[in-house]
């Protein structure tokens, strides 16, 4: 791990929950070529990541990870792209590029770390935050409900759906090793304590629970996905790889790239 | 000799105005075909005016030689600009026509369109076809050669076009007569064709586009080409932003759009400046502001162009005024970009996007290396005075990019002297590609001396180098608008006595830019109806003005 992570200094809040997701990412990417791997991330704590980690990386724009990783492997096919993305970038600002990356299956990972709360801009809701949530900018409390972000990816046409818990960095390393192997849209939500302002850590490590059975039909993961509806705080909340499916990618589909004569093209003009 | 033809949309009268194109051009004549159609998908106008000479040129006419009409509509709309002598050639199923509107010395010939079709149990559609062959025997073309076109241009249904063709042909009378000329053929390209061979002889792989009326051709075009790969995405921001990744992992990348596309791209356009991404991007404006008039054409997004994306950030920006300018500077553009690591912004028009011309392929374009650097485990993206060489991912160097400001490994920064030092790296960057812009002999042109100089940009080239063929001026063209050929500009118009400019918009984008670099315009010659120039327009305006 030494390796991969660089010596810049770290200003995640001690306690912070991209802690884990790091250490998760770290070891996931020391089993793989890291000469390889792309790491295309958004804007938000988590996007740091760039910074900290020595492997190949695209520090994009506020919510265009997921559109310019979908480039990254459009580029390069022998590339593995992982997109790291907050809450903030996939479910809001970049929504558009998450649907429809999975719909289309480009061959990317994405990982959602999901703290419920853009915390870089000191505290405001965000698309998962439940309601009644007290942001500085819902000083009394937020009227929206929050989405359910794995039944959204298994109605997109997510060909890999999965949970984890930044709190289980083991079962995090696993789960981006099986995201990035899969041929195909791989999502990766992960719970993510934000410990300056959505402090979540106890009520994860009482409700969290690792499914015994996972690669649920299309039905059954559904069903699994509605156990929490990101509102209730009493719900127990399943992790693991809910929906896996064979389909063939984006890139495998559209034309690739190659020598074009183009004095034929403008004899066909005349 | 100037042709119309026109209908309704759905009618095929833009595939007959090609088809029409096409048969002078086996003749060895140059061709201009300006096309004018609504935001409709069947019903409303369309036209097709073509104009045919023995010299190259991109202008129209007031005046008109043929009308070809397909409906009442086309009659009464165009029936004003027939010459004296001029024929109307039109389908006799057409009904209740005024007989007031017809000028004067008019020739109307009418014909059986619809029992051509019939008689060769062709479908309606094929009375374009018709119209055609009708007016290839009127004009004098010869049958032999009318066949080889019509064969080769219609690959579909095609001998029951022939045969419709044949009647068409048959059944009229030979009025005029044309000389077949010994010149080989030309390459008819649209502007939206020349940008993307220009882009693809200095090594273009990947296009990505949403769907925008006037850029869509480029789309429609390269998707039909094996070995580019072509991508439309949900929308323009994710054009850019997924263009700018591929551009990273190594591939020559090309997006497409018209003004509120290209509005939606301006975060990414910063960021390419920012992270030093190369991008070539086709900006192809029509009417705005906002959905505007979104067929019709203006030179209105200059201002934006110079100014897109936040901070102070570093691009190149160039205006072909036709479809040669357009393949030479595309390419060039391409290969600047990658030398440069900017985005390169090649700004066209609604006319010179989807009007066709005779092209001539008289330069050399090919693709020129970028600035590769040193595959090693220290490598830093950011290092040097000013370009850095370049690695992409994949290999033995880590590469790392940011939007945000960065140290030379790419990694965020808020330390004062780096931030100063980076900003300092790209400016210096842009003064070296200033002073090759500068050199470059198609930065600006100057036509013709004169003592009045009309100074202008982009697909208005047709209709001022024409309209000045026998008045007493100079005439200026300025290609690149960013970096501004300053130098060569100044010189150029050095002791003139009055400078006019002449612009599709409705403020004076050009001469706005060059009060900036300290040239005072005199006259402002603007045209802002969505209609490109018109030759006797433009003289009659710039008799006044100068």
């Amino acid at each position: 791990m030494t390796n991969i992570t660089l010596p810049t200094k770290n200003t995640w809040c001690p306690g912070c929950g991209n802690f884990g997701i790091q250490g998760a990412l770290a070891g996931a990417v020391s089993e793989m070529d890291k000469r390889k791997v792309v790491l295309v991330s958004g804007i938000g704590c988590h996007g740091k990541m760039a910074d900290y980690l020595n492997i190949n990386s695209f520090y994009s724009l506020h919510g265009r990870a997921i559109a310019a990783g979908a480039g990254v492997k459009l580029g390069n096919e022998e590339l593995d792209v992982i997109c790291s993305v907050g809450d903030g970038d996939a479910y809001s600002e970049g929504i558009a590029h998450l649907l429809h990356g999975a719909r289309r299956n480009s061959n990317i990972t994405v990982i959602v770390h999901d703290n419920h709360v853009f915390s870089l801009t000191v505290k405001q809701r965000t698309a998962t935050s439940p309601k009644g949530f007290a942001g500085s900018t819902t000083p009394k409390g937020s009227v929206e409900d929050p989405i359910n972000p794995l039944e959204l990816m298994l109605n997109a046409g997510a060909s890999f759906v999965a949970r984890s818990y930044s709190g289980n960095p083991k079962h995090l390393t696993r789960l981006i090793k099986e995201g990035v192997s899969h041929q195909g849209f791989s999502f990766i939500e992960v719970l993510q304590p934000c410990i300056a302002w959505y402090n979540t850590y106890e009520s994860y490590n009482e409700r969290v629970y690792e499914m015994e059975n996972e690669f649920l039909s299309m039905e059954e993961a559904l069903k699994k996905a509605k156990e929490w509806d990101y509102n209730n705080d009493q719900a127990q909340i399943p992790l693991g790889i809910f929906y896996k499916e064979e389909r063939e990618t984006l890139e495998k589909q559209i034309g690739g790239s190659s020598f074009v004569d183009v004095g034929s093209i403008l004899e066909k003009t005349k | 000799m100037q042709i119309i033809v026109a209908g309704a949309a759905g009618q095929g009268s833009k595939k007959a105005g090609l088809l029409i194109g096409k048969l002078f051009n086996h003749y060895g004549y140059k061709i201009f075909i300006h096309e004018d159609y609504e935001s409709v998908i069947k019903g409303g106008h369309n036209f097709s005016q073509i104009s045919v000479s023995k010299e190259e040129g991109s202008a129209i006419s007031e005046r008109v030689d043929y009308l070809l009409a397909l409906n009442k509509e086309a009659i009464e709309k165009h029936i004003p600009k027939l010459k004296k002598g001029g024929v109307l050639l039109y389908d006799d199923q057409i009904e209740g026509l005024e007989e007031s509107i017809f000028p004067k010395g008019v020739d109307k010939e009418s014909a059986p369109l619809k029992s051509f079709v019939e008689k060769a149990e062709g479908i309606d559609l094929m009375k374009n076809t018709a119209l055609v062959a009708a007016f290839a025997k009127m004009a004098g073309l010869e049958w032999e050669e009318v066949k080889k076109v019509l064969e080769r241009e219609l690959p579909v249904k095609t001998e029951k076009n022939l045969e419709v063709a044949g009647l068409a042909f048959e059944g009229m009378e030979k009025r005029g007569e044309v000389e077949k000329l010994s010149e080989e053929p030309s390459y008819l390209l649209s502007g939206n064709q020349a940008v993307a061979l220009g882009a693809l002889q200095a090594g273009l792989e990947n296009y990505y586009a949403y769907p925008m009326t006037p850029s869509t051709g480029v789309l429609r075009f390269l998707s039909g080409i094996d070995g580019v790969r072509t991508f439309q995405p949900e929308s323009e921001i994710a054009v850019i932003n997924s263009a700018l990744g591929s551009a990273y992992a190594g591939k020559r990348t090309m997006i497409g759009t018209s003004g509120g596309g290209f509005a939606l791209m301006t975060e990414g356009i910063s960021f390419s400046a920012q992270a030093e991404i190369p991008l070539l991007i086709t900006l192809s404006q029509r009417m705005g502001p906002a959905t505007g008039v979104p067929t019709y054409t203006a030179q209105a997004d200059l201002s934006f162009a110079l100014s897109s994306g936040h901070g102070d950030m570093v691009r190149l920006i160039a205006a072909p005024g036709d479809t040669k300018e357009a393949y030479l500077l595309s390419g060039k553009c391409m290969n600047m970009a990658w030398k440069y690591q900017l985005p390169a912004i090649l700004l066209l028009d609604k006319e010179l996007a989807e009007n066709t011309y005779s092209t001539k392929r008289d330069f050399h374009i090919e693709k020129e290396e970028a600035v590769i650097g040193e595959e090693s485990e220290d490598y830093l993206r950011y290092e040097g005075e000013d370009i850095s060489p370049v690695c992409f991912p994949g290999g033995e160097a880590t590469v790392k990019v940011s939007g945000y400001e960065h140290d030379k490994k790419g990694i965020a920064t808020e330390n004062a002297e780096e931030i100063k030092e980076m900003h300092e790296k790209r400016l210096r960057k842009y003064e070296k590609l200033k002073n090759e812009v500068e050199s470059l002999s198609e930065a600006v042109k100057v036509h013709k001396e004169g003592e009045t100089t009309v100074v202008f940009w982009g697909s208005s080239k047709g209709a001022v180098l024409e309209a000045t063929k026998e008045m007493d001026v100079g005439v200026l063209q300025i290609l690149f608008m960013q970096p501004l050929p300053e130098e060569r500009i100044k010189e150029a118009l050095k002791g003139k006595e009055k400078i006019i400019c002449v612009e599709t918009n409705a403020t004076g984008q050009l001469a706005n830019l060059l009060s900036c670099a300290g040239v005072k315009v005199s006259e402002k010659v603007l045209k802002y109806d969505g209609r490109p120039f018109t030759v006797e327009e433009l003289k009659r305006r710039l008799e006044v003005s100068k």
